[in-house]
C-alpha cells in the first residue's frame, strides 16, 4: 500500500489550482510544474517497474462501502505505458500552449490539468465504478476547453462530442452497475474491485448485453467506424494541444478498457461478439484510410487515420491471441507517440500559412525549413509503419495474431497498411513539397515546438529501435488480459 | 358527568416526539402575530428571524429525537416518528430555511405581507412533517392539505404580477383536484381493507378476505398513485408544473421544487412500500412504466425552454421520474436511494434556483438564458455555483447527481427492473442537451436557440445596473448557491454521512427486503 499513485494522479489538479489563483508569469510555471512533475515520477516508475511482477504501487482504500466503490489504484504492464504516454502528452501540449497567446490562461490551464487527472485515474484505476468515475470526469474539462478555445462551431462541436461520448459511457455505467449486481454472490457484498469481478463470473447470457454496452462506450470514444459521428466537427474545432491530446491520449482510454475490463471480467461476451468486433475493426481500417486519403483538410486526414489506426489495436485485441495483445497495446503506445507531435507539427504548418489547414493551399515549406521537414518525416514514416519504425512492430504483431486464426480479416487488415502509406505520404508531400502554397510563408520551426516536438521524435526513434523496452515490460500482463478468452477459429479462415 | 369523561380513552400522546411539530405551529401563529407590528424593522427583519427561529428550534428537537429503530406513535394510530419522517423532515427544514434566505429581498413578502408570507411558509412545513410522519389515510390527507393550501396562496404573492395570480390559481385547480382523486383512492382503499391504519393495511391485503390483486384496492392503489402524481409532478400529471414554476415568486417555486417533491416522495415511500406493499407485483410494472414516461417527457419538455425556471421545472418532472424507480422496486435498497436522491436534490436545485435569483433581480431578461450570457465574466461565483449545479443535475462525476444516480440504478437493477436503471441512463443522455445549453451560454458566449424572443421587461435593479455592484447587493443569494453547490461537490467526494442517513432512514420501514 503506498500513496505514491495517488500523488501522480492528483499533482495535476493541485497545480493547476495553484495556477488559477497566481498572477501572470507564475501561474505559467506552476502550471509546467504539474505535468513535469509527474513526467519525473513516471520515469522513476519505468525504472522501478517490476517486470511480470502483478498489480503495482496499489493503493486500496475503502470509497463508498454502502455502494462496494473502492479507492484502488495500480500500474501494471497493460498502463504502465499508456500512463507514460499521457505524462509525456501532456508535457508537451502544456509546453506549447504555455508559450503561446492563450484567452484566460488560468481557466485554460486549469482545464487542462483537471483533464490529466481525469486521464491518468481512468488509467490507474482497478475498480470499475472508480473507472468510470474518471472516465466520465474526461469530459467535464474537455468539454470547457472545445467550447471555450476552439474556433468556428465550437460550442455545436464541443456538445456533440459530449453527447456521443456520454451516451456510450452512462449506458456503460448501467452495464456495470448490472455487472456488479449480477456478480454478487448471494449473501454477498456488492463490489467493483476488478480483481473480485474477474473472480465472479456472470452468466454468459447477460454477458453478451453488458459486453455490448462497454463496448458501445469504447467505440465511441476511440471511435471506431459506426460510432465516428463526432469526429469531423470535433477536430475541426479544437484548439491544437487539446486536439493533440484528445486523438493522441483520450482515445486511448476506451480500447485500454477492452484490455483491463472486458476481455478478463467478461470472456464469454468478449468470444460472442468477437467476429462483429473483428468486422467492424476491419472495416475501420479501411474506411479510416480511404477517407484520409480523400479529406483536403489536414486534421481530418489526420483523423480519419486515427480511426484506421485504433481499428488495428481492436483487431489485435480481438484476435484472442498473445501476439495480438501484445501488439494492440505497442501500437497504443505508438500512436499516442506520433499524433501527439503529428498534430503540434500541423499547429506550425497552419501558423505559416495564415492558419490555412488545406492542403490545396499548402506546399512546399522543406526548403526553407530542414529541421521541420526533417522532423516531420521522422513522424511521417513512423506513422506510416516503415520497418524499423516501433509501429511496425506493432502491427506487424497484431496481423501476426490475426492471421493466427483470422486469415481473412488479417489479410483484408493488411491493405491497410499499404493505404497508410499512401495517406501519409500524400499529407507529407502536400505540405513540405511541390509548389509554393498561396499563404505559405516558409520559416523553421520555433524553439517552443522544436522543444517540445524533438524529445518525442527522439522516443519514437529510441523505441523503433529497441522495442523491447515496452515489449518486455508487458507481455506476461497481455497475456493474462487474453488468457481466459478462447481463440475460436474463424469459420472463413 | 365525570363518568362520562373517564368512559373516553384519550389516545397516548407523546409530547416529546411531537415538539418539532409545536415549534412550528407555534411559531407560524407568533410570526403571524409579530407580523401585524407596524414597524419596518420588526417586519423586514424580526419576522424573516424569528421564522428561521422557529425552523432552527424544530432541527434542535428532531436531532434530539433521532432514533433508528425507533417506530413508537406519537399520536396512537395517526402520526409516528420514525427515521423516515424525521429524515425527511430535515429536507422540508433546510429548503424553508433556504427560502427565508432568498425572499429577504423578494418584493413578493413584501406585497403579501412578511408576517403572512412566513406564517404560510411554516404552516406548509408543518404540514409536510405531518404527511411524512402519517401513518393513517386520514392523518395523511389532513397533512396533504395542510402542505397545499398555504402553498396555493404563496403562489400567487406577487400580487401585481399577472403570472404569479395565475400560478396561484392554476395550482388551486390543479391541486384541487389531485387532493380529490386522492381523497377518493384513499376511501377505496379503506373501502376494501377496511382498516385506515398503514400498518393494518399491509396486515390485511394478502389475507384471505382481501387479495393483493383485488379490484377495489388496486382501483384504490391507482387513484392514490395518480393524486400523488400530481404533487411530485410526475407524467401525465405534470402539466401545471411549468406555468406553476415560472409564475411563482422564485424563492417560492425553490421551495416547492425540493420541498414539495421531497414531501411527496415520503408518502410515496409510506404508502406503497410500506401499506400496499405485499401487492407490489401488480403495481410495480404500472408505476415503472409511469417513472419511465415522466423521465422522457420531462427531459424532452425541458429541451426547448428558453426560461430557466420553466427549465428547471421540466428537469423536476424528469427528476421526479428517476426517484420514482427507487419506490417501484419496492426495496430497502430502492428507499434508501430514493432518501438519498431527495437530499441530492435539494442541493442541487437550490443551487440552480439561488442563482436564477440572483440573475433575475438585475437582468433585464429575467430568467431568460439570456440573462446568463457571459455570466462567468460578470460574476465568477455564480458561474461555477450554477454550473456545478448543471453538472450534478446531469449526473457528472464527481458531484453529488452522479453518485445519487449510481445508486438509483444499482436500485433498479437489483429490484430487476434493469430496463428501468436504462431508462434513467437514456433520459440523462437528454437531459445533457439542455444542462450543457446553460453551461455553454455563461462560459462559451452567445449561444443561439432557434427560439422566438421575449421583449425584455422593466425591473427595478438591486443596483443600478452595474454586475459589480449587483454581487455586492445581495450577497446572501450568492452565500447559498455557493455554499449548495460546494456541498454538491462535498456530497459527491465524500457521500458516507449522507449514506448513513438514509440507510436510518430505511430502516424505519418494516418488512422491506
Amino acid at each position: 500500500m503506498t500513496i505514491h499513485l495517488s500523488i501522480v494522479l492528483f499533482l495535476p489538479l493541485a497545480c493547476g489550482l495553484v495556477a488559477a489563483r497566481l498572477p501572470g508569469r507564475a501561474a505559467r510555471s506552476a502550471v509546467l510544474a504539474g505535468p513535469l512533475a509527474v513526467l519525473a515520477y513516471v520515469i522513476v516508475m519505468l525504472v522501478d517497474f517490476e517486470t511480470g511482477g502483478g498489480l503495482q504501487w496499489v493503493t486500496n482504500d475503502e470509497w463508498i462501502s454502502e455502494l462496494g466503490i473502492s479507492y484502488k489504484l495500480g500500474v501494471d504492464g497493460l498502463n504502465l505505458f499508456l500512463i507514460a504516454l499521457t505524462a509525456i502528452g501532456w508535457v508537451a501540449c502544456t509546453f506549447v500552449a504555455a508559450f503561446s497567446v492563450v484567452d484566460r490562461p488560468r481557466q485554460f490551464f486549469f482545464h487542462l490539468a483537471l483533464a490529466e487527472t481525469a486521464v491518468l485515474g481512468a488509467f490507474m484505476a482497478q475498480d470499475l465504478a472508480l473507472f468510470i468515475v474518471f472516465f466520465d470526469l474526461m469530459l467535464v474539462p474537455f468539454y470547457f476547453l472545445i467550447g471555450g478555445w476552439g474556433t468556428g462551431e465550437r460550442v455545436r462541436a464541443t456538445t456533440k462530442f459530449v453527447i456521443y461520448t456520454l451516451s456510450g459511457s452512462l449506458l456503460m455505467m448501467a452495464a456495470a452497475i448490472a455487472l456488479g449486481v449480477l456478480a454478487t454472490p448471494d449473501g454477498g457484498e456488492i463490489s467493483f474491485a476488478l480483481s473480485d469481478l474477474a473472480n465472479r463470473p456472470v452468466a454468459a447470457g447477460s454477458q453478451h448485453w453488458i459486453v455490448l454496452l462497454f463496448a458501445l462506450a469504447f467505440f465511441v470514444k476511440a471511435p471506431l467506424f459506426p460510432l465516428h459521428g463526432w469526429i469531423p466537427e470535433t477536430y475541426r474545432s479544437t484548439s491544437i494541444p487539446v486536439l493533440a491530446l484528445l486523438s493522441g491520449v483520450l482515445s486511448k482510454v476506451g480500447v485500454y478498457g477492452f484490455l483491463r475490463i472486458v476481455l478478463p471480467v467478461m470472456p464469454d461476451g468478449a468470444e460472442y461478439w468477437q467476429e462483429l468486433f473483428i468486422i467492424l475493426a476491419v472495416f475501420s481500417i479501411l474506411y479510416g484510410s480511404i477517407l484520409a486519403f480523400s479529406q483536403d483538410n489536414v486534421r481530418l486526414v489526420l483523423a480519419y487515420s486515427s480511426i484506421a489506426q485504433l481499428g488495428f489495436v481492436v483487431l489485435g485485441i480481438f484476435a484472442f491471441e498473445e501476439k495480438g495483445a501484445q501488439g494492440a497495446l505497442f501500437q497504443m503506445l505508438n500512436h499516442g507517440l506520433v499524433t501527439v507531435p503529428l498534430f503540434l507539427i500541423l499547429g506550425v504548418i497552419a501558423a505559416r500559412a495564415r492558419g490555412s489547414e488545406s492542403l490545396s493551399e499548402l506546399g512546399g515549406m522543406a526548403f526553407r525549413a530542414p529541421v521541420l521537414a526533417g522532423l516531420f518525416l521522422v513522424i511521417a514514416l513512423a506513422t506510416l509503419a516503415m520497418p524499423g519504425s516501433s509501429n511496425f512492430v506493432g502491427e506487424i504483431l497484431i496481423l501476426f495474431g490475426a492471421f493466427e486464426n483470422q486469415l481473412v480479416y488479417g489479410l483484408v487488415a493488411a491493405v491497410g497498411v499499404v493505404l497508410a502509406a499512401v495517406y501519409m505520404i500524400r499529407l507529407f508531400q502536400g505540405t513540405m513539397h511541390g509548389r509554393v502554397g498561396p499563404a505559405v510563408e516558409s520559416r523553421e520551426i520555433d524553439r517552443v515546438n522544436l522543444a517540445a516536438i524533438a524529445p518525442l521524435v527522439a522516443v519514437i526513434v529510441a523505441l523503433g529501435v529497441y522495442p523491447h523496452f515496452v515489449v518486455d515490460r508487458t507481455e506476461s500482463d497481455t497475456s493474462q488480459a487474453i488468457a481466459k478468452t478462447h481463440a475460436e477459429v474463424s469459420v472463413i479462415k | 358527568m365525570s363518568t362520562l369523561i373517564a368512559q373516553i380513552q384519550a389516545p397516548h400522546i407523546d409530547y416529546k416526539e411531537l415538539s418539532p411539530l409545536f415549534a412550528l405551529a407555534g411559531g407560524s401563529v407568533i410570526v403571524l402575530m409579530v407580523g401585524l407590528l407596524r414597524s419596518r424593522f420588526v417586519r423586514t427583519v424580526a419576522v424573516p428571524a424569528l421564522t428561521a427561529v422557529a425552523l432552527f428550534t424544530a432541527i434542535g428537537l428532531t436531532i434530539w429525537i433521532w432514533e433508528p429503530g425507533n417506530r413508537e406513535p406519537i399520536l396512537e394510530g395517526a402520526l409516528g416518528v420514525d427515521t423516515l419522517s424525521l429524515g425527511l423532515s430535515m429536507l422540508f427544514y433546510v429548503a424553508g430555511l433556504v427560502t427565508i434566505v432568498l425572499s429577504l429581498r423578494s418584493t413578493a413578502a413584501e406585497q403579501a405581507g412578511h408576517g403572512e408570507y412566513h406564517s404560510l411558509l411554516l404552516g406548509s412545513i408543518a404540514g409536510m412533517v405531518v404527511l411524512a410522519g402519517a401513518e393513517s389515510l386520514m392523518t395523511l390527507f389532513i397533512g396533504f392539505e395542510l402542505l397545499s393550501i398555504p402553498l396555493y396562496v404563496l403562489c400567487a404573492t406577487h400580487l401585481h404580477r399577472r403570472t404569479s395570480l395565475e400560478a396561484g390559481l392554476k395550482y388551486l385547480v390543479v391541486g384541487s383536484v389531485g387532493s380529490a382523486t386522492l381523497l377518493y383512492g384513499l376511501a377505496l382503499v379503506y373501502g376494501a381493507t377496511g382498516a385506515l391504519e398503514f400498518s393494518e393495511i399491509s396486515r390485511a391485503i394478502g389475507t384471505d378476505a382481501v387479495s393483493s390483486s383485488d379490484p377495489l384496492l388496486l382501483t384504490g392503489i391507482a387513484l392514490c398513485a395518480t393524486g400523488l402524481a400530481f404533487k411530485a409532478s410526475v407524467a401525465p400529471f405534470h402539466q401545471w408544473t411549468p406555468d406553476v414554476y415560472q409564475g411563482a415568486p422564485t424563492p417560492i417555486t425553490t421551495f416547492m421544487a425540493v420541498a414539495t417533491k421531497a414531501a411527496a416522495f415520503a408518502v410515496f415511500i409510506r404508502l406503497f412500500d410500506h401499506a400496499f406493499g405485499l401487492s407490489q407485483l401488480d403495481w410495480g410494472p404500472a408505476l415503472a412504466v409511469l417513472a419511465a414516461v415522466t423521465i422522457v417527457i420531462g427531459n424532452v419538455g425541458a429541451i426547448p425552454q428558453r426560461s430557466l425556471k420553466r427549465m428547471l421545472a421540466w428537469s423536476s418532472v424528469a427528476q421526479a421520474g428517476y426517484m420514482l424507480a427507487g419506490v417501484v422496486v419496492g426495496t430497502e435498497l430502492g428507499v434508501r436511494a430514493t432518501a438519498f436522491y431527495l437530499a441530492v436534490y435539494l442541493l442541487m436545485n437550490v443551487a440552480a434556483f439561488a442563482v436564477v435569483i440572483a440573475r433575475e433581480r438585475v437582468s433585464e431578461h429575467g430568467d431568460d438564458l439570456r440573462s446568463f450570457e457571459n455570466l462567468f465574466t460578470i460574476s465568477p461565483w455564480l458561474a461555477g455555483a450554477m454550473t456545478l449545479a448543471m453538472l450534478s443535475l446531469a449526473g457528472f462525476p464527481p458531484t453529488a447527481g452522479f453518485i445519487g444516480k449510481f445508486y438509483l440504478i444499482d436500485a433498479s437493477v437489483g429490484g430487476d427492473y434493469t430496463w428501468l436503471g436504462i431508462a434513467i441512463v437514456i433520459g440523462s443522455v437528454i437531459s445533457l442537451v439542455y444542462y450543457l445549453r446553460v453551461i455553454a451560454v455563461m462560459f462559451m458566449g452567445r449561444y443561439e436557440v432557434e427560439l422566438p424572443t421575449i421583449p425584455p421587461r422593466r425591473v427595478r435593479p438591486v443596483a443600478g445596473w452595474s454586475p459589480e455592484a449587483d454581487a455586492r447587493a445581495q450577497p446572501e443569494v450568492l452565500a447559498v448557491a455557493v455554499l449548495f453547490a460546494a456541498l454538491t461537490i462535498a456530497v459527491g467526494v465524500w457521500p458516507e454521512p449522507l449514506f448513513d442517513a438514509a440507510r436510518d432512514v430505511s430502516s424505519a420501514l418494516p418488512g422491506l427486503h
